[in-house]
């Protein structure tokens, strides 16, 4: 299977410091990919890397099986980025930023009005787009930000932490925009060291810390390795001991029991298993007032991987 | 090609819309020229006065001839007062006093003494003379008073030299004849005073092309920096990976700095020309001559902004530089009239070069400004060269 996107053994040390020591992945068509690390832990430079910002000291990064290097300039036209610093110029317009770049990507005149015009629609500018950037709100320049990585459709969009700093109505304005893209099939790498983005936008996750790549792979299959499993609490009335004894031998569910007025279950998947235990209990008859799922997340995943909290 | 248009212009469109490129490039070199072609008109319009004394115990022609007409004219036109006095003692009494005979605040230069029977002397072809007494601090009035003295003295002995030629060739016309007819014949050298405006530039013209290339290299500037500046905004990083070249980023950079300093100079030319009447000269001379000093602000601006680390760090590094590059290229006042070692020293500057050709256009022709052009291509050739290395080695990933 060829992937939009492989990257192989990377390394890249700074005098004594090793930066990025050994790292590999992959991300096929309309996936997002995560890489999850504090900050120093290598993911800029891996981002960096893959693009030929920075030259790797060893390892290989191909696109659609074509090798990316600082020279490939055509291949590159496969990428769009959206650096974790504003990148724009401040004193022209959205609507000249974009068409700027699109004339630096070569695209037709036709082409590039309509894309400019999509993603104004897109990130919300369409109403101001004629205004200078340096008038924009920051949120405002965050969503350009992305809009200019975004502008000639690229087989994949490398985000780097896009919402650092950003107001909680962009953060998920931004989030939405990524769900949206991977929907529409394009590859995506997305850095962030939010916990919460990670688990929310990204297909698989890259547990990343001091350069390395600790682990991989989807949420489920993390929290699988760690030997975690996912809590579910019925608040319940009925013969609960019955019922707790049936949803015991449920595919899935690794423990029963009742307490304090309710069911207390250890299951594999909450999210996968929660519609088969409601019909049980409903069988049973049992009424259930209300369910709290306490599923393990990435943050004690990293724990248990690096031995530390992800924001250390 | 196409993409690296695509960064000049929206370079230009950068700079036109924060408006430093204008003000920098054409408002301040224009509003200065204007300053000091009104500061300085006045002074260059200053005419030369003088106040001489003349004892005549003479009175035959040879001396008549010199204090009726030589002196005589230039009583006439204003520039000089004559004051006739009776003895020698009296005009070197005036003299070393500095007395002020008309009243005038002006003291007298130079006093002319003709001893009784200088003309006898002079049309018998023996030697004779007269003489001018000056006080060595009266400065220009007792220099030109020497100057009047020896070039009539000169116009004498000629003179004498044809009677005494004739004489010993047997000519029995009467002396005096003789010396009449020597005297109206013409100089066999005749010297031609080329008016000085000729030589060289005017001096609106000069203010005019000193600012504007003093100010071309900030102008560039704003192009040479544009790598820093899109490392600042963030900007580089989008460059870099856009399906182009290294060298198509910095084609664009050098693109936005010649478009600038083309546009300013020519602008500059233009207007103090049509404004205060500033004459550059040839306009194909001046445009060779503008291409080849925005080539080497070019360069050399690019250098300095290829060994700093910030925008903000190359702008402090070209205003010093700039500074010191333009007054030593004497583009604020003509530096080559100091004589001695800065005369020299500034031909290690461009701005020397430009106002060099300029002057040379002004006096010849087209081919009179080729070393300026090649001086001026050399600077921007060498340093451009430094630049680019280090740019190439700024962009390398």
């Amino acid at each position: 299977m060829t992937y939009v996107l492989e990257c192989h053994d990377l390394h890249k040390a700074f005098g004594d410091l090793v930066a990025v020591d050994g790292i590999g992945f992959h991300i096929a068509e309309g996936e997002t990919y995560g890489l999850l690390g504090p900050n120093g832990a290598g993911k800029t430079t891996t981002i960096s890397m893959v693009t030929g910002l920075l030259e790797r000291d060893a390892g290989e990064v191909t696109l659609d099986g074509e090798p990316l290097t600082s020279s490939t300039t055509e291949v590159r036209r496969g990428i769009g980025l959206v650096p974790q610093e504003l990148a724009l110029y401040p004193d022209l317009t959205a609507t000249e930023n974009l068409t700027f770049f699109a004339r630096l990507y070569g695209m037709p005149r036709p082409l590039a009005r309509r894309r400019i015009a999509e993603v104004l629609e897109v990130t919300g500018l369409a109403d101001r787009a004629g205004d200078r950037v340096e008038k924009y709100s920051g949120g405002m320049k965050r969503r350009l930000n992305i809009g200019i990585g975004l502008l000639h459709t690229p087989r994949l969009l490398l985000l780097d932490e896009p919402t650092v700093g950003v107001d909680p109505q962009s953060r998920n304005a931004i989030l939405e925009s990524v769900e949206r893209l991977s929907g529409e099939g394009m590859a995506v790498l997305y850095t962030t060291h939010y916990m919460e983005e990670a688990e929310r936008l990204c297909d698989r996750v890259g547990i990343i810390d001091h350069g390395r790549l600790e682990a991989e792979g989807t949420r489920h299959e993390l929290v699988q390795m760690v030997g975690q499993r996912d809590r579910v609490r019925l608040t319940a009335s009925g013969p609960l001991e019955t019922v707790s004894t049936t949803l015991a031998t449920l595919p899935g569910v690794r423990q029963a029991g009742v307490r304090d007025g309710g069911i207390d279950l250890i299951v594999d998947d909450a999210s996968a298993l929660l519609a088969g235990i409601l019909a049980t209990v409903a069988e049973g008859g049992v009424t259930v007032s209300g369910v709290d799922i306490d599923e393990p997340d990435l943050e004690s995943v990293f724990l248990h991987v690096t031995g530390r909290a992800l924001r250390d | 090609m196409r993409r690296a248009l695509a960064i000049a212009a929206k370079d230009v469109r950068e700079r036109i819309r924060d408006r430093s490129a204008i003000v920098v490039g054409i408002i301040a070199p224009l509003g200065l020229a204007a300053i000091f072609s009104f500061v300085f008109n006045p002074i260059q319009s200053f005419s030369f006065s003088a106040t001489y004394a003349v004892v005549n115990q003479d009175g035959g022609p040879a001396s008549t001839v010199f204090v009726d007409q030589v002196l005589g004219a230039m009583e006439a036109s204003g520039a000089v007062d004559v004051v006739a006095t009776g003895s020698v003692d009296e005009a070197r009494r005036l003299v070393e006093e500095g007395a002020d005979p008309f009243g005038s605040g002006e003291g007298v230069d130079g006093a002319f003494v003709f001893p009784a029977g200088f003309s006898d002397l002079v049309q018998s072809a023996q030697p004779a003379g007269f003489e001018v007494i000056i006080n060595d601090g009266n400065g220009a009035g007792a220099n030109v008073a020497v100057a009047m003295a020896r070039s009539y003295a000169s116009q004498l002995d000629s003179v004498r030299l044809a009677v005494a030629t004739a004489e010993h060739l047997g000519d029995t016309t009467d002396r005096l004849e003789a010396g009449a007819r020597a005297a109206a014949m013409p100089q066999p050298v005749d010297l031609v005073d080329v008016p000085a405006a000729v030589k060289q530039l005017g001096d609106t013209t000069f203010y005019a092309a000193g600012l504007a290339i003093f100010f071309l290299f900030f102008t560039v500037q704003f192009g040479v920096n544009g790598l820093l500046e899109e490392r600042n905004n963030g900007t580089l990083s989008r460059l870099l990976v856009a399906p182009i070249t290294r060298p198509t980023i910095l084609v664009g950079k050098m693109l936005t700095a010649f478009l600038l300093g083309m546009v300013s100079m020519i602008l500059l030319a233009i207007a103090t020309t049509l404004m205060f009447g500033a004459e550059w000269g040839n306009p194909i001379g001046v445009l060779i001559l503008i291409v080849a000093g925005v080539v080497s602000a070019m360069g050399i601006m690019a250098v300095v902004a290829g060994f700093a680390r910030t925008a903000e760090q190359a702008g402090t590094f070209a205003g010093i530089i700039g500074v010191v590059l333009g007054f030593l290229g004497g583009t604020f006042f003509p530096i080559a009239q100091a004589g001695g070692l800065l005369a020299t020293l500034r031909f290690l500057t461009p701005h020397a070069w430009f106002m060099q050709g300029l002057g040379d256009l002004a006096g010849g022709n087209l081919a009179d400004i080729v070393p300026s052009v090649v001086a001026l291509l050399l600077f921007g050739l060498v340093t451009g060269s430094v630049a680019m290395v280090r740019f190439r080695k700024g962009l390398q990933p």
